[in-house]
């Protein structure tokens, strides 16, 4: 794990976040939609915080996919549920919104869990994976040696 | 009855979401190192290869699917059960279904961490 990988998991739970809280805010404004008038969803995205929730939201599924094609589901999983703290010490700090104590322990459980997991290995090396991986190494050092001599 | 619809809406959500999640992960293995990929080949190198893997196109198939079951749920149920419940039985899923189909190494640590999370997110959303 580097500083990189660090910052893309971090993109992972704020764009997760703004991205949902733009959409709520901005279907808000658009007001309920029918599900006679499924049509009227089109018109939802020319709402300005609707089409920067979505721009956001492409953001996370940007950095998630980054994040899954060097590191388990089972370890990013947890990384996606800090949004939810961060979600709520937003509503507690900046909005002043009141927290119940249920709701400080839901904070406290994943943060706990995220912190578990962020202990261990990002990737399970499957023996298959190693051996291939092995016999590129081995491949190239061949090639190397033979480009020495 | 209505319970019924909402806890089958539930199930269909939790169901899609992990076939989606684990679907997208083995994709995204399979196309390797994203930044690694894009300083080696190129952004479009990167872009070509995940959209032409077919686990990526079922990943949003699902993930879609998962999206629609989600509005069908909140038009049946409340978004103060829904959400919860669909999140935190998502979290436990995806461990289950990383171990069995991703051959991943679920070990204690990681048991501990999902039922945590699971656990914070019903308390959090609910």
């Amino acid at each position: 794990m580097n500083f990189r990988k660090y910052l893309v998991l971090a993109g992972v739970t704020v764009f997760a976040v703004a991205g949902d809280a733009m959409l709520s805010h901005g279907m808000k404004q658009v007001g309920g939609i029918s599900l006679h008038h499924l049509q009227s969803v089109i018109f939802a995205v020319l709402n300005p915080w609707v089409a920067l929730g979505i721009f956001f939201l492409l953001g996370f599924f940007y950095t998630y996919t980054n994040a899954l094609s060097w590191a388990d589901l089972t370890y990013v999983m947890p990384a996606t549920a800090l949004g939810y703290v961060l979600l709520a010490l937003v509503a507690r700090f900046v909005l002043h919104e009141h927290i119940s104590p249920l709701r400080w322990i839901g904070i406290v459980l994943i943060t706990s869990g995220v912190g578990f997991v962020a202990g261990g290995p990002a990737l399970t090396e499957h023996p298959l994976a190693e051996a291939g991986k092995m016999a590129e190494k081995a491949r190239a050092d061949t090639i190397g040696n033979e480009v020495g001599v | 009855m209505k319970h019924v619809y909402t806890w089958g809406a539930i199930l269909a959500i939790v169901v899609a979401s992990v076939v989606g999640d684990v679907l997208l992960s083995r994709a995204m293995k399979q196309v390797g190192d994203v930044g690694a990929l894009r300083r080696r080949a190129g952004l479009w190198t990167v872009i070509g290869r995940t959209l032409s893997n077919p686990n990526f196109l079922l990943a949003v198939t699902s993930m879609a699917a998962a999206f629609f079951s989600l509005l069908f749920a909140l038009s049946w149920g409340d978004v103060s059960l829904v959400a919860p419940a669909a999140a935190s039985l998502t979290f436990i899923g995806n461990a289950i279904a990383a171990k069995i189909f991703l051959h991943e190494r679920v070990d204690r640590r990681r048991w501990i961490a999902a039922s945590l999370v699971a656990a914070g997110v019903a308390l959090l959303a609910g």
